[in-house]
């Protein structure tokens, strides 16, 4: 088997708990493990609600905060260990677009100055011409003309052209990932097709995968390859996207698409009626043991002895709840009916 | 409550004491340096007693502004220019500032967006909850407000002991429930909620939603929902009004809305819901939205019409009945 292109080593983070410091900490990511090959290109979709340690994860993987333990290997070399040369790389193939696209802007400069800043740091263009003629194809990718917003302020453009923009200069750099954190949930319903649909050209016709960060399941299925959905820092589930949202395992998952509210008046909400605990409690009451205990339905005494492990549920898919501890011996064949 | 909407229904006449709220061509315009941006652009519509109207449109489209009017919470640069809100038989246009402090709160409330940053982080639950009572009916006696707002708490399904708590011990959802309990401390007649889910995750947001619904069936209240989830919508709302561009171009029961879509933006935005049944091709949209300071002559949406027709750039379509309480300004449907 070839190197993966980025590789997730048992990835955690641990907030607080420092010296002097009596306060609990927080575990934002526990143990995550992802391999993405080079070829094919994949969506790969982290998903989870707010505090389950997706914006953690782009966090690490794009070098602003350092892991507790775990590693984080591009093309195999730790992004610790890295030499000038191979961080440079890393740098440039591991591109990201953010959440808000009007923050993202220094309200100062032209908007081109977003790609001038990326092709003078990185050297990309001998010229002025080949800097503009490689912005403007960074540009047409996305589906803007370089005549129409290069030289307007960011306050002059609207969000979803702001946001296509972010996409542009990432793909200018000729990345291999880009870390997208919550894309478009800032951009309107009609705009989002269109940027979602970018990501899609990018990963089929220029190979560039994405770790697609959101709380937003449904966009995730339209169009994304691979899910891990999180849980206060855990893996819940992940596998497939379409099996993981259509036949979905783990209590979690259950409740969290049951939620969806569904674009039809005469479908209600679905499923039992919700066990709401406090967050403080949630956050306290599980040091060792299932995160999801205090609302889980199913619960058994042994939830609360150790943290389930992730166990196989069908063809890659897996689910991190005892509900599937004995199952998975089963062959995938009985598991799929039964689902 | 809802009884009394389908009876309505049936007859095809609401008579004038089912009506709560009228707003009758309201105009809000923000002044800049180079012209008016008409956000809300003669903008008529009712809300019934006991219903759920849902407005909706993308950001910028005037929502918000519609509401901010509703309460006469318009800043400047911006203005009303014209235009009746007539609630309870009161044009609240007319009032003057001291009848706005009796009124806001006690005739109508607000659940801002964000909610659960609009709360005083240094005073207790409790003690935010008491301001809005005694500020308005006067100091009460101890125990019975005590008990008048544990029962809100209960009302909204927050446990008790939230009744001693800080803004910063609650969660995001706790917050946000807090603001509706103080949103019905008066018993107002109608409710608006400014985008009251979007800062949640999904199961919080149904925890949310399902306590407006309640408060909606028990009390009574009528409610004006704003946001952009059509989802949620469907979920939520008995009425949809959509707005596109500072102009209401439809507005319909919510069914109708969701089977018979009839404006064309409309239609465009039930399609761009992303579904999670079926995996289907992304449906693109082109165009922008006209510059708000100049419309353009005509419909308010002919940039991005897919069947704009040659009257549409000259004259703006009005508001026009196609089936009981079902109204479209579109000129598709004009004379059928």
């Amino acid at each position: 088997m070839t190197t993966p292109l980025l590789e997730l080593q048992h990835l955690t983070k641990v907030y607080g708990g420092g010296f002097l410091k009596r306060a609990p900490v927080t575990v934002a990511l526990q143990d995550f493990n992802l391999a993405l090959h080079e070829k094919p290109a994949k969506i790969v979709t982290i998903a989870g609600e707010s505090g389950s340690g997706k914006t953690t994860l782009a966090n690490l993987v794009l070098g602003f905060i350092e892991p507790t333990a775990g590693r984080i290997l591009y093309r195999g070399t730790d992004i610790r260990q890295m030499d000038r040369h191979q961080r440079r790389q890393y740098r440039r193939e591991v591109q990201a677009v953010f959440q808000d696209p009007y923050e993202v802007y220094n309200p100062f400069y032209r908007v081109k100055h977003i790609f001038d800043m990326a092709i003078r740091n990185f050297n990309l263009a001998r010229s002025k011409d080949e800097a503009r003629a490689m912005v403007e194809e960074a540009l047409n990718v996305v589906g803007l003309r370089g005549e129409e917003v290069l030289d307007k302020y960011p306050h002059q453009l609207s969000g979803g052209q702001r946001q296509r923009m972010m996409v542009a200069r990432a793909f200018l750099l000729k990345p291999r990932i880009i870390v997208a954190d919550e894309p478009v949930s800032m951009v309107d319903a009609s705009l989002r097709a269109m940027i979602l649909d970018i990501m899609i050209r990018l990963r089929d016709e220029h190979n560039i995968s994405f770790l697609y960060i959101t709380h937003d399941l449904s966009t995730a299925y339209q169009i994304g390859d691979e899910i891990h959905i999180l849980y206060q820092g855990t893996v819940a589930e992940r596998g497939d996207t379409i099996t993981v949202i259509e036949q979905p395992k783990h209590p979690y998952v259950q409740l969290l698409i049951n939620s969806i509210p569904v674009p039809d008046p005469d479908v209600r909400w679905g499923g039992e009626h919700i066990l709401t605990v406090d967050d403080e409690e949630l956050r306290s009451s599980v040091q060792s043991g299932c995160r999801f205990y205090p609302r889980c339905p199913y619960r058994e005494d042994r939830c609360l002895q150790a943290r389930p492990p992730l166990y196989r549920v069908g063809d890659n898919h897996e689910a991190a709840c005892y509900l599937y501890a004995e199952q998975s011996v089963q062959t995938n064949k009985t598991l799929v009916t039964k689902a | 409550m809802t009884n009394t909407v389908f009876s309505i229904s049936s007859q095809n006449t609401v008579s004038p004491n089912d009506i709560v709220l009228r707003v009758e061509h309201l105009k809000v315009y923000y002044a800049t340096p180079l012209g008016d941006v008409r956000a809300v652009d003669d903008v008529s519509f009712d809300v019934y007693q006991g219903e759920i109207l849902g407005l909706v449109g993308e950001s910028g489209c005037g929502k918000t502004t519609t509401a901010m009017a509703i309460l006469r919470l318009v800043q400047p640069p911006g203005r009303i220019v014209d235009g009746h809100i007539w609630l309870d038989g009161t044009d609240v246009v007319s009032l003057s500032e001291r009848e706005l402090r009796r009124f806001r709160w006690e005739k109508i409330s607000l659940i801002p967006q964000g909610a659960m940053n609009s709360l005083n982080p240094v005073l207790r639950v409790s003690e935010q909850i008491r301001d809005v009572i005694e500020d308005h009916e006067g100091r009460q006696p101890r125990k019975a407000l005590k008990e008048r707002i544990l029962e809100l708490l209960h009302m909204v399904g927050l446990p008790s002991r939230v009744y001693d708590m800080y803004p910063h011990e609650l969660s995001g959802g706790m917050k946000q429930r807090v603001c509706i309990a103080m949103a019905i401390a008066l018993n107002p007649t109608l409710i608006i909620a400014d985008e009251p889910t979007s800062a949640l995750d999904v199961v919080v947001q149904r925890v949310v939603g399902e306590t407006l619904l309640r408060v909606k069936e028990q009390l009574g209240i009528s409610m004006i929902l704003i946001g952009h989830d059509m989802g949620l919508m469907a979920q939520l709302a008995d009425r949809v009004a959509v707005m596109y561009a500072g102009h209401l171009v439809e507005i319909a029961p919510v069914r109708q809305l969701f089977k018979t879509p009839q404006h064309p933006y409309t239609q465009l935005l039930i399609e761009a819901i992303p579904s999670i049944k079926e995996r289907k091709p992304l449906k693109l949209t082109e165009g922008l939205t006209h510059d708000l300071r100049n419309p353009p002559q005509g419909c308010i949406f002919q940039s991005r019409c897919p069947h704009v027709m040659e009257r549409c750039r000259i004259h703006p379509p009005s508001l026009q009945e196609v089936s009981p309480k079902h109204r479209v300004a579109c000129y598709l449907y004009e004379e059928c």
